[in-house]
């Protein structure tokens, strides 16, 4: 059994007209990430605020203790969040606290464990309650657990997994065809974070690769810092995820919606 | 061809020992993981692999460690005889040295020349950084600050051997997130690192793999039992669990036995300062089933899925899970687990170094204590088997700091003795 692709949740149909609607402006997605309750629960909702003005889907990640795919900046938001409180029920508390005043599509990022801590079917009833579009399951290849993609279906969300520089073929195929929500095309080798020149190298062959098997958009990210990493990448993916540059901008007091306005004009396609 | 590998029926193809193991890590890692699954099944039908394996385990460990009766310990008991399987013996001083040369030997015939680790006890990153030395690869060993600070020693040993050693100070700065940074390295560096991971724990192929190589242990046991008793089977075996690799080196063997031929099977996991407590390690007894460095265990997790920092008073037991083959056996009742003290582990420490001359690791020190309530239960004609995972060397400074500790605590109500300077 494979899980089933169900486009017409309306979670999937919601982030794939996001797609469309950037598309028909001449852009990639552009999807900011944030880690909940960063830089405290009381700021965050003003930060959020700031990119929503801006995304065309914001990812927002449940603080997680042990977050063996990131690098340094997301992880020490994570444990910054931790501390002033915020878990996975705040943060999908959160959430729909955002969604009363957004209308843009919202996904979560966790690591399985808060899923599996909360109870799959509970962790899903309290994430459609929030008003949240699709999951984004860093450490869930899909062929591990098929119930939680099933799960999320029956709630109304999509599911997006990962592919890295390193997927074979075979793998590809597999995870692009779990994928309902988008496929997330991780742009390195390595842990989330900005990095020095291009990272992107590995990027156009894989998205190749992956464009045979996705029947969803292709959004890549990792590395992508600043308008000119954003626009490399909208030359090849229908949307560009940004997150550690957006943690280092809260952290250096920058403005952040500012920094999102000029990454959005980067995802200009052309 | 002397040295062969156990097959064992568990885990399934997918890596699952029943409900527990499998795969969670990122995507990049996946491949890796095929990579190594395939290498590790060539590699263990090989001969060229296994006699050159063979070779170091006899001449550079040392191997057979010894099956020695302890008779003042089995006096002070008074039960069953108690015997202790040599793992101290080893060269490096651990069980760890067994699992450690194997991966090193299987990097280098996959062509990697960089090996990273994780430590707590720092036996794992000593034993890697020899194998490493030996084998001629660049060695990175991971290692959290608490850590570090407990187990200086072995800090330094690591360095003169070569190998690189990473101060890791996010999180508990203890095993947990060293392990994290091992992964995050390897994530990052997979297409020419080797990961050498020093429990049975982490992604499939590692519960199975480690747990290969470590069953000479009690593949070893049986022979001995044979030579000394008549019989190949002892009636218990104790042995202490952080991630549990020396527990089911001297488990596996006897695991897989029908029931009535089956040993009592005891792990001990560290309670720190009491299950009740909330500071302790005791992974089955206090935690429950969730996902860490890859795989489905027992785990300290909260009712939101963070992790809830462990605590033992050794290092190496210092880890909020238990490997999937343990799950599996505390879950079907083949190996029964049990929470002891730091205070319990002190108190074992001392009475096995008085009683037998043996200074035994802290974390081999929570498996005596156990072993010897055991044996007071059992006859004089019954045996129980304790994996002596590693010698104490590591951990005399921290015990001499605990014991003055406690002491000074003693002794403060009572005025102090006034220092006299000659
Ligand atoms: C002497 C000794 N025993 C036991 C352990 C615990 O590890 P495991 O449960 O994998 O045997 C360690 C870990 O460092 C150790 O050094």
């Amino acid at each position: 059994m494979t899980a089933t692709l169900t486009p017409t949740t309306p979670g999937a149909a919601r982030l794939h007209a996001a797609f469309a609607r950037a598309k028909q402006e001449g852009r990639a997605a552009f999807i900011p990430f944030m880690t909940a309750g960063y830089p405290t629960a009381q700021a965050f909702p003003a930060v959020a605020d700031a990119l929503l003005g801006q995304a065309d889907i914001l990812e927002v990640g449940i603080p997680y203790s042990d977050p063996l795919g990131d690098g340094p900046t997301i992880q020490r938001a994570s444990e910054q969040a931790l501390a002033g409180g915020t878990s996975t029920r705040h943060t999908l508390a959160l959430v729909r606290e955002l969604r009363s005043r957004h209308d843009t599509p919202i996904v979560i990022m966790t690591y399985v464990n808060p899923i599996y801590a909360v109870g799959p079917r509970e962790f899903m009833r309290l994430a459609q309650e929030a008003g949240v579009d699709g999951l984004i399951l860093p450490d869930l290849p899909p062929d591990q657990d098929l119930e939680i993609a099933d799960l999320a279906a029956e709630h109304g969300m999509a599911v997006t997994f990962l592919i890295a520089p390193t997927s074979t073929p075979a793998r590809v195929k597999l995870v692009a065809e779990a994928c309902t929500g988008f496929l997330y095309a991780v742009s390195v080798t390595g842990v989330t974070g900005t990095r020095e020149g291009s990272a992107l190298n590995e990027v156009p062959a894989m998205l190749a690769l992956a464009r045979q098997y996705a029947r969803v958009p292709v959004a890549v990210g990792f590395g992508v810092k600043d308008a000119e990493t954003a626009a490399q990448v909208a030359q090849v993916a229908d949307g560009v995820v940004v997150g550690s540059a957006f943690i280092n901008a809260v952290k250096a007091g920058q403005d952040v919606g500012a920094l999102a306005a000029s990454i959005r004009e980067g995802c200009t396609q052309n | 061809m002397s040295l062969q590998l156990p097959t064992y029926p568990q885990p399934d193809e997918r890596g699952r020992f029943g409900r527990f193991g499998g795969r969670y890590v990122p995507e990049t890692l996946i491949p890796a993981l095929d990579e190594l699954q395939a290498a590790y099944t060539e590699a263990r039908n090989d001969p060229a692999f296994l006699n050159e394996l063979d070779r170091l385990l006899k001449d550079f460990v040392g191997r057979p460690s010894g099956l020695y009766l302890a008779q003042r310990l089995t006096e002070h008991a008074g039960g069953a005889k108690i015997y202790l399987k040599r793992e101290d013996q080893n060269y490096t001083g651990a069980h760890k040295i067994n699992n450690c040369l194997a991966q090193a030997l299987l990097a280098k015939r996959m062509g990697k020349q960089r090996v990273i680790a994780e430590t707590g006890a720092g036996q794992h990153g000593v034993a890697s950084a020899t194998a490493a030395a030996l084998l001629g690869l660049e060695c990175i060993v991971y290692m959290g600050a608490e850590d570090i600070r407990r187990q200086a020693l072995n800090v330094f040993r690591m360095k003169l051997l070569g190998a690189e050693v990473r101060e890791v100070t996010s999180g508990t700065s203890t095993l947990k997130d060293a392990t994290n940074e091992a992964i995050r390295d390897w994530v990052t560096n997979v297409r020419d690192t080797f990961y050498i991971l020093g429990s049975v724990v982490g992604p499939h192929p590692y519960p199975a793999m480690v747990r290969d190589f470590q069953s000479i242990i009690g593949e070893e046991v049986k022979v001995q039992h044979q030579a000394l008793e008549g019989r190949a089977v002892p009636d218990a075996i104790v042995a202490c669990v952080g991630g549990g690799s020396n527990a089911i080196g001297i488990f596996a063997p006897f695991a897989y036995l029908p029931e009535h031929e089956r040993p009592l099977l005891i792990g001990t996991e560290a309670a720190g300062e009491g299950v009740e407590s909330g500071k302790h390690a005791a992974s089955v007894a206090g935690g429950r089933v969730g996902v860490l460095h890859g795989a489905m265990m027992y785990l300290l997790n909260d009712d939101e899925g963070q992790i809830v920092p462990p605590h033992s008073i050794s290092a190496g037991l210092d880890y909020p899970g238990i490997g999937p083959e343990h799950c599996l056996y505390s879950e079907t009742g083949v190996a029964q687990y049990v929470p002891v003290t730091d205070a319990q582990a002190l108190d074992a420490l001392q009475l096995l170094t008085r009683l037998e001359g043996i200074i035994p690791a802290l974390e081999t020190a929570h498996a005596i204590h156990a072993a010897v309530n055991l044996a007071r239960t059992m006859r004089p004609d019954q045996t129980v088997v304790v994996n002596l995972s590693g010698r104490g060397d590591k951990d005399v400074a921290e015990v001499m700091r605990l014991l003055d500790l406690g002491r000074e605590q003693d002794a403060a109500p009572a005025p102090r003795t006034p220092e006299v300077h000659a």
